[in-house]
């Protein structure tokens, strides 16, 4: 369980993270959304103590986690970047945070083979290729048995194969009971692996809860109808509440009536229907739609049809 | 790479039993860090040869050349000093390490993980500088007493030697071995204070040898007040029996020198425990 409660953490002028209240529960996999910048790497810091808050507080399983007597056990961290002094070897790296709990080399041995680095773990980590420093840091994360698992950005740099591990690794995590705070800027990513999230924007809460219900609120309800008589029909449902699209001659995009509305508003003057379709918005767009106001750096005006900028990003 | 084992093998099996961080785990870790880098190794390999390589070769020259020298080089010759003369080069090398065992966790990103395993923080520090204090003695005290003994039986073959039994050289070779201890120490200290490698060294060479050049452009009067207090001349009292004028005594200048590396250590806790990584 991580509560965070108010947290607020300025950097000179500029706000990173801004009364941030949420909770993970422990047992499901919580993913934690924004665009790059928001504050999800500031917010992980300061739940881990590395950064003071200005504000408010978190704790991990009722205490700061640096009131608990072992904290690795409590905690496993994978951070942003490298954490890792480049000189020493992925072993002895492993080696020196074990130590610091009494924890045993077997273990070490045992979770350089489950993440996949056996071969190289002799290897100075200066060498590794960015998908093998997030593996070291996954094992760095699981070395105490931890009860909550925070990772910040896991599958940056994987590969195909390892992002599936790492799917495969959060929800077995979470179904053994650990509570289980991934962060991503990627909604897909998110989509996959999350049963929870906690939507953040320019350091701000825009959205705590379950995944689907984050979809469905997001979702922009437009329906699409296309029909010989379109003009006439848009002229019939227009209104304060109803905005009109038109796509191509005989298509229109309405926003604001639902699809019965529509077709019964068609019937009732005799229109023909030759499609009738509720937009599904998809989960880049349900995400772009919630934290357009909440991005850092836009990069010129906001293009027309946001879902395909965001989808292949 | 295969990662065909999945989240069946995470759990630990001895999960149930607690692991709390105490000191001596927090300096084991520290120990695991400090061996298991290139740069500590070459720093050490490098303290050794100067040390042993610099006293020999400074005891065969004169050695060799003593026939031919004036009087008045003879009349300066110092057996001790010669034998020891790697040693000002040898604070260097472990000052530059001592900043590097905490500049390098800075400057890689480790400190992170450092403090997320040690999170009370200050455990880490005291722990880096007892065991890089132990490591910095361990190989500094065989290596001034293996060229103080060589050297002298160099300089014996002109009867110019000093013998170990003399007053004072005992306390001069064991506190040459101390005070590159503690230069370590402040070296650390500094690069705890400073956070990054090159600000650390430029820091510390400013201190050790620029500071007292500068000082000795001041009127006398006034360099003669504080010469004897500054931390390069109170360290060197205590490995000399033949010091100059305006300094303090052997083991006072020592531990006004240990004063300033406990300064630094001191100033480095306080901001270890406040300061955002």
């Amino acid at each position: 369980m991580i509560e965070a409660s108010g947290l607020t953490k300025r950097y000179g002028e500029k706000v990173a993270v801004s009364d941030l209240s949420f909770t993970v529960r422990p047992g499901i996999v919580t993913g934690f959304l924004g665009p790059n910048g928001s504050g999800k790497s500031t917010t992980m810091r300061l739940i881990l103590g590395l950064d003071a808050p200005n504000a408010g507080h978190a704790t991990v399983n009722g205490k700061r986690y640096r009131d608990h007597a072992a904290p690795l056990l409590e905690v496993g961290a994978l951070l942003e970047a490298r954490s890792v002094h480049t000189g020493r070897s992925a072993y002895n790296h492993l080696l020196a945070l074990a130590q610091t709990h009494g924890i045993e080399r077997r273990r070490v041995s045992e979770l350089i083979e489950m993440v996949g680095l056996s071969e190289v773990a002799k290897k100075r980590v200066g060498q590794f290729s960015l998908g093998m420093g997030q593996r070291l840091g996954i094992a760095a994360a699981l070395l105490g048995d931890p009860k909550i698992v925070m990772l910040d950005e896991p599958v940056n740099g994987l590969d195909p194969e390892g992002i599936q591990w790492v799917r495969n690794l959060l929800k077995g995590l979470a179904a053994e009971g650990r509570t289980v705070f991934v962060s991503s800027h990627l909604m897909s990513e998110m989509a996959l692996t999350a049963e929870h999230l906690i939507v953040i924007g320019r350091g701000e809460l825009i959205a705590d809860m379950n995944t689907e219900a984050f979809l469905l609120r997001a979702s922009k309800k437009a329906v699409r109808v296309r029909s010989p008589q379109a003009a006439v029909l848009g002229e019939l449902v227009a209104g304060p509440d109803v905005s009109l699209e038109a796509i191509e001659p005989g298509l229109l995009e309405i926003t604001g009536l639902t699809a019965e509305q529509i077709g019964e508003a068609a019937a009732a003057n005799a229109i023909v229907l030759h499609e009738l379709t509720p937009q599904q918005a998809t989960l880049e767009e349900a995400f772009m739609e919630l934290t357009q106001d909440a991005v850092e750096f836009q990069a010129g005006p906001p293009p027309a049809a946001p879902a395909t900028a965001a989808a292949t990003a | 790479m295969s990662t065909a084992s999945t989240a069946a093998s995470v759990s630990a099996p001895h999960a149930s039993r607690v692991r709390r961080v105490t000191q001596a785990r927090v300096a084991l870790s520290e120990w695991t860090k400090l061996r298991s880098l290139r740069s500590t190794r070459w720093a050490l390999l490098v303290t050794l040869v100067l040390i042993i390589g610099i006293g020999i070769l400074a005891c065969t020259v004169f050695a060799a050349r003593w026939p031919h020298l004036s009087l008045g080089d003879r009349l300066r010759f110092r057996p001790l000093r010669v034998s020891l003369a790697g040693v000002g080069l040898a604070q260097l090398s472990i000052g530059v390490l001592g900043v590097l065992v905490i500049s390098g966790e800075y400057t890689t990103g480790m400190i992170r993980s450092t403090f997320s395993a040690v999170p009370k923080r200050l455990p880490v520090l005291w722990a880096k500088v007892g065991v890089f204090a132990a490591v910095t003695f361990a190989v500094s005290l065989p290596a001034v007493l293996i060229v103080f003994f060589a050297g002298q039986s160099i300089l014996s073959s002109r009867h110019i030697q000093i013998a170990f039994s003399h007053p004072g050289v005992a306390r001069a070779v064991l506190g040459a071995s101390l005070f590159l201890t503690v230069m370590g120490v402040f070296g650390l200290g500094i690069g705890a204070i400073v956070r990054h490698t090159a600000g650390g060294i430029v820091t510390l060479v400013g201190i050790m040898f620029v500071l007292p050049p500068i000082l000795g452009l001041l009127p006398s009067s006034w360099s003669n007040a504080v010469n004897p207090y500054l931390p390069s001349n109170a360290a060197s009292v205590l490995w000399t029996i033949t010091p100059e004028a305006h300094t303090l005594s052997p083991w006072a200048g020592f531990a006004l020198f240990c004063g300033y590396a406990a300064a630094s250590l001191a100033i480095a806790a306080v901001l270890l425990a406040r300061r955002d990584t």
